[in-house]
């Protein structure tokens, strides 16, 4: 477990340094969203040890297949070319051969049973977390507290997701927790996910939803639940004053240019349709899991949104250098 | 009261009067009128088979282009919506305008050489069949051409194809495609169904028929009740795009799942239709390599049906995220390790065939044996993926890819390659090259195994299906790059592949009526066999005719030289539907404009719906019944009253 | 079969019989269409479920008028039967007058059904019910329609004289059809017009 030793403690005031320590984390991994041998939770868990399972049950079919066809092919016989008009034994081993089969099968499908059992029931969860799917990118509600592109959740309890979505349908998908679940349009799904420690884990939608569903990602950031408590109390609060005239002039465009799919709690920008940015630099990351979030990514983004993502749900926006070191200046105090 | 005749029973020798006289009753006219209005099976599956390839190719181009693109992170090749294109114009195509009619064209082709009979009890419904499938892939192909491919994946679930999401043409020519590709393969089906029950030789009882024939039954009748459900849902979705109806406007009570089962109650039992036949080549082809009968051959058929049956249980599986209930998940998962157990009858009688056989390495049998082994890595995939939880974490994942891919191209391309290789002498009267057939293989082999083996492990690295790219840490870069290796080699076996059949064509060593010493029916005649097929229509007494002699089971030996002459017209023996008793002489239409002419017509219509013009539509409506009545137009009272009762069909 | 095969007693030449190859072609298509309303009965209880609305949004439909077009209908059916049974005994004035009559009421049907449609006070966007309704409604009249040209078809074929007592095969065939057009209807019937009656 190359990642055990790597302790995240992500609070909202050592935000900083504990995401770059993260982010070594995700990359140990080498492959974030690997969850045959990375897993954190007890559902993945589960869904692990089936998996292995079955595996190792189906490489040893194939095995024995291609041991039974090389055998059948090679073994020496006589005869010449005359056609062979007995069959031996042949029946009979067919149907041992479908028998034992049989047999396999039925204990793969108990097990199935058993561990669908296991990770279907949500536990009772002490937290709920409202989803909702975007072109492209996450709304999370927690209890009217809203956040995007980024869940927090406390270790060691089940959190349970409510799933929806507010056009096509997309996929919730955090693999190293859990298995994945369609977000539909009109209905709402659920799912669970538990954390057994601390840690930054990698979500993606899965269900094909347009064009930029490639890039439609998350993360799950595992917290322990008084770190957990602290992030939801400073996401709850409203947005820091811009602390200087740039970021004033900044705040104005913004207003005018960004708040009408943008909110900026207790800002005029109270758009729904978009990220709420209230606190967009405590996010590691750009439009659904794109970029890092650096202050130079960020106003690259706004500039070039549609180059950087084509086809997203946000123009790219002409920027004279004034405006861009004012926006700039607004955007980065939004902590 | 009706015309009634005892048939002669007779030899007709070859080139004489007799001889002449089938010929001349059965040969296609020349020229344009004898091109477009062929009703010969033979002629019409051999058209299958070539689109289906032309098909196959161009799917494969798009492969190819989505694997240079996928073969390194952030590659910026294709736009995003180009690659949405190319992934659902790929996946429509191999599976409706290649799996399937690939097989149609062998089935076509095959059947009434292997059931003994003249024609197929529709022939130009045939016709019509093979011209709708041609005008449909043209169809859909029409709107990529200009940029308006599908783009939503050949599930095409909505909302996303749904008008808001998908405002384009894009969908709409989807949509209208797959209802009229859905007729021809519906009246296709209906053929092959009739067929069986009514025109096999005497004493071709149900016992005696090749697998293919059970297979492409099974798959026929499962058409029949499962096409409607996908015509029925793309219709209904071409309504919401175009009526205002609120089938599947979530804002409105309508249901984005609705589509989900609508599509699958038709997609999962389509898979086995587009394998089953395929299945039916090897049992009927491997046994010829292997010197001996296949085993099990009552089990296999039963093994046939009981996939099928299972098979409408099923679809379910597609939607495990859906967040159904548990208990109706465990269910479907349940039906989808069950269904394991037929196959593995089948795969266990293979593989004793061989064993109990004298295999002859020659290269369709090389493609037989490795399809059993790919058979079962592609179908443990499958029960992998049938297990609910685990499908939770393998669902939407290239793991589902590589499943898809390995019995898709396992259970039907190399079947299929192996089944061209095998009657290719059959078909052209000149054998393939073995050299270079067996570096196809090689080839292909390799190629495959390198393209498709490495998604699993990208599956379960987490690598979603249809993303046009992905970033360069998620540690997928190195086995997307093998894939696109194996695919390009896999390309490579498919062109030396062509490239043999192409040359074999003109130059290959002349076959004679049996290069393979097979024992089944078709291969009684010569090759290319006549447009009559059968000098006489020959009485069966084994599932082996040629073999007889060498099996001798028992006493009896089929007639192959002694028959039903039928010399009077376009005539054929209809049988009874169980044991093939005689108890009609069938008077076969001839050639006719009107299948072309109707397939022509209603692709009108439907490309008149797709351009909103609804006059045109009407008047291609008219058309199409226009032509339907001349089709069916009764001849002249003056003949024998029977004439008028020939089948118009 | 045994290798002796003697056929002493003669094979009638043609399509005829109970095994005609068009009866067969026509059952495949019974299946087929119906398969075709079964799927969309079917998405009508399933929409009507899922969707929680009130089904149908304007209550249960009246039955009068829909009551005696179905009887009219179902009535053709019975008619049609005649057309056959008179054919096959040469009478064929009474034959062309039995089709007749079931194509009228066909076409009553057609009449009465539109005139509903136009009074249903919405259309097929205005709501989900409509959608179904209209469309399910509608595939049927499609049916109708296509089975009256078939039938208007075999009156001109009998005028002709291309139709005769003796080979009376299209007009069972096209008889067979129409009947399932109607059995058709009886489900259809059921279940837009009487079902919610049942719990409204
Ligand atoms: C070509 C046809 C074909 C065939 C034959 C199959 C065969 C099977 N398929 Fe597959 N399937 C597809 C084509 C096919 N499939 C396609 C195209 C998709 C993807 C669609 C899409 O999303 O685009 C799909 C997707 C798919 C899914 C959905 C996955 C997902 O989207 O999450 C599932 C889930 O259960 C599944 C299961 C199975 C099973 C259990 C079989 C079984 O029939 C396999 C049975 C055979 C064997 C198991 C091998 C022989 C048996 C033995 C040797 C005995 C011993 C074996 C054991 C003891 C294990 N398939
Ligand atoms: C029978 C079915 C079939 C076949 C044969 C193939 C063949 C191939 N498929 Fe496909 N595939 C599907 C059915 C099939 N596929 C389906 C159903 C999907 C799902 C679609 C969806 O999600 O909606 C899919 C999806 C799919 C994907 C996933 C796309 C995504 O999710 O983003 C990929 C990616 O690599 C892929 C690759 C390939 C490759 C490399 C081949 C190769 O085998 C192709 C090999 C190449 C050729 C056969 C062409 C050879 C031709 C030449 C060399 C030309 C030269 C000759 C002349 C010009 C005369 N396929
Ligand atoms: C038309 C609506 C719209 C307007 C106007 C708009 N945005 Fe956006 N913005 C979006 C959407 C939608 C997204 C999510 C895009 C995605 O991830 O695909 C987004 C994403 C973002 C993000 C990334 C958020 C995250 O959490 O990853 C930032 C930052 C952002 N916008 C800033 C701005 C700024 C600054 C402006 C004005 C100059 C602006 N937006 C104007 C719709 C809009
Ligand atoms: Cu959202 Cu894919
Ligand atoms: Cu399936």
């Amino acid at each position: 477990m190359p990642c055990a030793s790597i302790r995240v403690i992500v609070s909202a005031k050592e935000g900083r340094r504990t995401f770059a320590a993260a982010q070594i984390a995700v990359m140990r991994h080498g492959a974030p969203l690997d969850y045959f041998s990375h897993v954190y939770g007890p559902v993945a868990r589960s869904m692990q040890a089936l998996g292995w399972t079955y595996t190792a049950i189906c490489v040893g079919v194939c095995l024995v297949i291609i041991g039974l066809l090389m055998t059948a092919m090679m073994r020496r016989r006589g005869g010449g070319d005359r056609i062979v008009t007995e069959s031996g034994p042949a029946l009979t081993w067919v149907m041992i051969g479908s028998g034992v089969s049989t047999l396999i099968l039925f204990g793969m499908a108990i097990y199935a049973f058993i561990a669908l059992r296991a990770v279907a029931a949500p536990a009772k969860a002490p937290v709920t977390i409202a989803v909702t799917g975007y072109d492209w990118w996450w709304k999370a509600d927690y209890g009217g507290v809203v956040v995007a592109n980024e869940l927090h959740i406390p270790t060691g309890v089940p959190v349970k997701i409510d799933l929806r979505s507010a056009d096509v349908i997309h996929a919730f998908w955090v693999p190293q927790l859990a298995g994945k679940t369609q977000m539909i349009p009109g209905v709402t799904t659920h799912q669970w996910l538990q954390a057994d420690r601390p840690g930054v884990y990698r979500g993606q939608c899965t269900q094909f939803c347009g064009e930029q569903h490639a890039h439609m990602a998350f993360e799950v950031v595992a917290q322990s639940p008084a770190d957990y408590r602290a992030w939801l109390a400073a996401q709850a609060a409203n947005a820091a004053a811009p602390s200087s005239a740039l970021a004033q002039t900044g705040q104005h465009y913004f207003r005018s240019h960004c708040g009408g799919c943008h909110s900026v709690r207790g800002t005029e920008a109270t758009g729904q349709h978009a990220p709420d940015l209230t606190h967009l630099m405590s996010r590691r990351e750009l439009a659904a899991g794109l970029t890092p979030n650096t202050p130079d990514n960020l106003i690259n983004w706004v500039e070039h949104a549609q180059d950087l993502k084509p086809g997203t749900r946000m123009p790219s926006f002409d920027l004279t250098p004034e405006q861009r070191t004012a926006l700039k200046a607004y955007l980065t105090g939004l902590s | 009261m009706t015309e009634q005749r005892i048939p002669h029973i007779g030899c007709v020798a070859p080139n004489s009067e007799d001889e002449k006289r089938l010929r001349d009753i059965w040969e296609a006219e020349p020229g344009l009128k004898g091109k477009l209005g062929s009703v010969d099976h033979k002629v019409i599956g051999l058209r299958y088979i070539v689109t289906a390839f032309v098909f196959l190719i161009l799917g494969g181009v798009e492969a190819l282009i989505m694997r240079l693109q996928l073969a390194r992170p952030d590659a910026g090749l294709v736009s995003p919506d180009a690659y949405n294109q190319l992934f659902s114009m790929h996946g429509v195509t191999m599976i409706f305008l290649y799996a399937l009619p690939v097989l149609s064209g062998f089935s076509n082709y095959l059947w009434p050489l292997m059931l003994g009979t003249r024609d197929m009890a529709f022939p130009r419904l045939n016709a019509l069949s093979y011209w709708l499938f041609l005008f449909a892939g043209l169809f859909l192909y029409a709107g990529f051409a200009f940029g308006h491919g599908a783009n939503a994946g050949w599930f095409n679930y909505v909302p996303v194809s749904g008008p808001i999401f998908d405002p384009g043409p894009n969908i709409d020519i989807y949509a209208l495609g797959m209802v009229l590709l859905g007729i021809s393969t519906t009246v296709g089906a209906a053929n092959f169904v009739v067929t069986l029950f009514r025109l096999r030789a005497p004493g071709m009882s149900l016992n005696r028929v090749p697998i293919i024939v059970w297979g492409t039954l099974t798959a026929s009748v499962a058409n029949l009740i499962v096409i409607p459900s996908v015509s029925l849902t793309f219709f209904l979705l071409w309504l919401d795009r175009n009526l205002g109806t609120h089938f599947f406007d979530t804002g409105a009570g309508g249901q984005a799942l609705l589509w989900q089962h609508l599509f699958w109650v038709f997609g999962h039992p389509w898979v086995y239709v587009v394998v089953l036949p395929a299945m039916g080549i090897v049992s009927d082809a491997l046994p010829t390599f292997c010197r001996r009968p296949l085993v099990g051959y009552a089990a296999v058929a039963m093994s046939t049906v009981a996939t099928m049956i299972i098979g409408f249980e099923v679809w379910i599986h597609h939607m495990f995220a859906t967040g159904l209930p548990p208990l109706v998940l465990a269910f479907f998962g349940a039906a989808s390790l069950i269904i394991a157990i037929p196959s593995a009858i089948t795969v266990f009688c293979w593989i004793a065939t061989i064993w109990a056989g004298r295999p002859q390495f020659k290269v369709p049998f090389l493609f037989f044996a490795s399809f059993v082994l790919l058979f079962v890595i592609g179908g443990v995939s499958g029960v992998m993926t049938a297990a609910v939880s685990l499908d939770w974490q393998l669902n939407e994942t290239y793991f589902v890819v590589a499943h898809l891919h390995y019995v898709l191209l396992g259970i039907n391309v190399f079947p299929v390659m192996g089944g061209v290789y095998y009657w290719f002498p059959k078909w052209t009267g000149h054998k393939t090259n073995e050299v270079l057939g067996r570096w196809a293989f090689g080839v292909l082999f390799t190629g495959f195994n390198l393209a498709f083996f490495p998604m699993h492990i990208l599956g379960v690295l987490g690598m979603p299906r249809r993303i046009y790219t992905y970033a360069p840490g998620m540690g997928w870069s190195l086995l997307n790059l093998l894939v696109t290796l194996g695919a390009f080699l896999f390309a490579l076996g498919v062109l030396i592949f062509l490239i043999d059949l192409l040359i074999s064509a003109r130059r290959g060593e002349p076959a004679g009526d049996n290069p393979w010493d097979a024992a089944s029916l078709e291969w009684s005649m010569s090759s290319p066999p006549p447009a009559y097929n059968f000098r006489v229509i020959p009485i069966i007494a084994s599932g082996h005719p040629l073999w007889e002699d060498r099996l001798n089971q028992s006493e009896q030996r089929s007639k192959l030289h002694e028959g039903f002459t039928l010399l009077e017209g376009r005539e054929t023996l209809g049988t009874s539907p169980l044991d093939s008793e005689p108890n009609a002489i069938l008077r076969m239409p001839g050639d006719h404009l009107a299948p072309f002419a109707l397939g022509l017509a209603a692709t009108v219509f439907f490309a008149a719906l797709a351009l909103h013009g609804w006059l045109w539509a009407g008047l291609a409506l008219a058309a199409c019944a226009a032509t339907l009545i001349w089709w069916f137009w009764p001849p002249k009272a003056e003949k024998a009253p029977s004439d008028r009762e020939a089948a118009h069909v | 079969m045994s290798e002796d095969l003697v056929l002493d007693k003669p094979l009638p030449v043609g399509n005829t019989g109970p095994r005609h190859t068009g009866l067969w072609g026509l059952w495949t298509l019974v299946l087929t269409e119906g398969s075709l309303f079964g799927y969309l009965i079917v998405s009508y209880l399933y929409l009507g479920v899922a969707s929680g609305q009130t089904w149908p949004p304007h209550g249960p439909p009246d039955l009068l008028k829909p009551g005696i077009s179905t009887t009219i209908l179902l009535a053709s059916s019975g008619v049609m039967m005649l057309v056959e049974h008179n054919l096959k005994r040469a009478r064929i004035r009474s034959a062309l007058g039995f089709l007749a009559l079931t194509i009228l009421m066909g076409a009553v049907f057609v009449a009465m059904q539109m005139h509903e449609w136009a009074h249903k006070g919405y259309g097929p966007w205005t709501h989900l019910y409509g959608s179904l309704y209209f469309t399910i409604t509608g595939f049927h009249m499609a049916h109708v329609l296509a089975g009256l040209i078939v039938l208007a078809t075999l009156f001109v074929w009998i005028l002709m004289g291309r139709i005769r007592p003796d080979g009376p095969k299209p007009v069972t065939i096209g008889g067979l059809y129409w009947h399932f057009v109607d059995a058709v209807w009886i489900v259809v019937f059921s279940t837009l017009y009487l079902a919610p009656h049942l719990h409204g």
